[in-house]
């Protein structure tokens, strides 16, 4: 095994970054990847809530950097699956405790047994974020469809490029098909326009992400809810694998709702 | 799909002003500074051909991630005619 690291960044931040990360670890896993996720945001630490693993941390990324605790003593197996691994945030810490030459360090320690390592970026495009673009062999950007996010996710873009990342793929995140279909929300193919990235999904937004997140059980393993298959898709693309885009407008407007009422859905 | 509240829809003025703000962020370039450009241009371009200083169009325009300073620079008809 070797290792593809991939960071996970926005610019602006409450665009559901911790969310795809949670969810995209988790779908890698349940396809029978090792996946090791690594919280980014030092001083703000949250994938471990978010994924439900609070309760169990001992140590973090800091103590590994400053050699208390060996990398494996970090690594916080998962409820659900064996073979997923959280090494979280310091929380008391500021990023200043960590340099982007520790992070390529621990992901390279990581890349000989694991399939995947996901960083997580913190908001912003400053030291933390640095840090998490360091060892990244490939950036995924998530934006929503909305004009602050799209700003924002352009500047990382533009940074990336500037700094030879290679051209990140985007996550659209939180897309609302009922107000993309009246024009009151930028579709898909306005942000692609805007952004001219290349695509690896679009997350519809949906009520049982949040929900996920209060259990700290991702939504992926929901089979019902839409947000999480697209999330499974996108875990899919980032093997390799060529999925189609799912069909956001077909569980929107008027003709569905007939459709789910006369419960043909 | 009907327009109940009979308001222009949000998203293309979204779209045309992320389009406007985006070129100048990728550009670092203010439309002060871009007003500036086109005065010095007009100045520069004067020294050697007439041009209606007036109907000088400069603009940024973005092709996927790259953009282009795009100058329409009309003549002066008379200075074709008086060659000619």
């Amino acid at each position: 095994m070797t290792a593809q690291v991939i960071t996970v960044t926005s610019g602006k931040g409450g665009v559901g970054k911790t969310t795809a990360v949670a969810n995209l670890a988790a779908a890698l896993a349940m396809d029978g990847r090792k996946v090791v996720c690594i919280d980014g945001d030092i001083g703000l630490r949250n994938l471990d809530v978010v994924m439900g693993l609070e309760n169990r941390i001992v140590y973090d990324i800091v103590d590994v950097i400053e050699g208390r605790c060996k990398l494996r003593q970090a690594m916080i197996r998962d409820k659900h699956y064996p073979e997923m691994y959280l090494i979280p945030a310091a929380q008391t810490r500021d990023k200043n405790a960590v340099s982007p030459s520790d992070m390529i360090r621990i992901c390279n320690d990581l890349r000989p047994d694991t399939d995947f390592v996901i960083i997580d970026s913190p908001a912003g495009i400053e030291r933390g974020f640095r840090n998490a673009i360091a060892a990244a062999d490939r950036v995924l950007v998530v934006t929503n469809p909305e004009v602050s996010a799209v700003r924002d996710a352009d500047r990382v873009v533009g940074i990336l490029e500037a700094e030879e990342k290679g051209s990140p793929a985007l996550i659209i995140n939180r897309l609302n098909p009922m107000l993309v279909k009246n024009n009151d929300m930028l579709s898909a193919e306005d942000v692609l326009d805007l952004l001219g990235i290349q695509l690896i999904g679009v997350v519809p937004e949906d009520e049982s992400v949040i929900i996920g997140s209060n259990r700290g059980a991702p939504v992926v393993t929901d089979p019902k809810s839409r947000a999480g298959m697209a999330f499974r898709n996108i875990a899919k693309r980032m093997q390799g694998q060529d999925v189609p885009f799912m069909d956001l407008d077909s569980q929107s407007g008027l003709w569905s709702a007939i459709q789910r009422l006369a419960g043909r859905k | 799909m009907m327009n109940f509240f009979s308001r222009k829809k949000s998203a293309p003025s979204a779209k045309e002003r992320l389009q406007l703000v985006l070129v100048h962020d990728r550009t670092d370039l203010t439309s002060a500074q871009l007003e500036s450009l086109k005065d010095d241009l007009i100045k520069a371009i004067s020294q050697y051909i007439e041009i209606d200083p007036d109907a000088v169009r400069i603009e940024l325009e973005r092709d996927g991630r790259s953009q282009r300073l795009v100058a329409d620079i009309p003549l002066r008809s008379a200075a074709r005619h008086r060659s000619g």
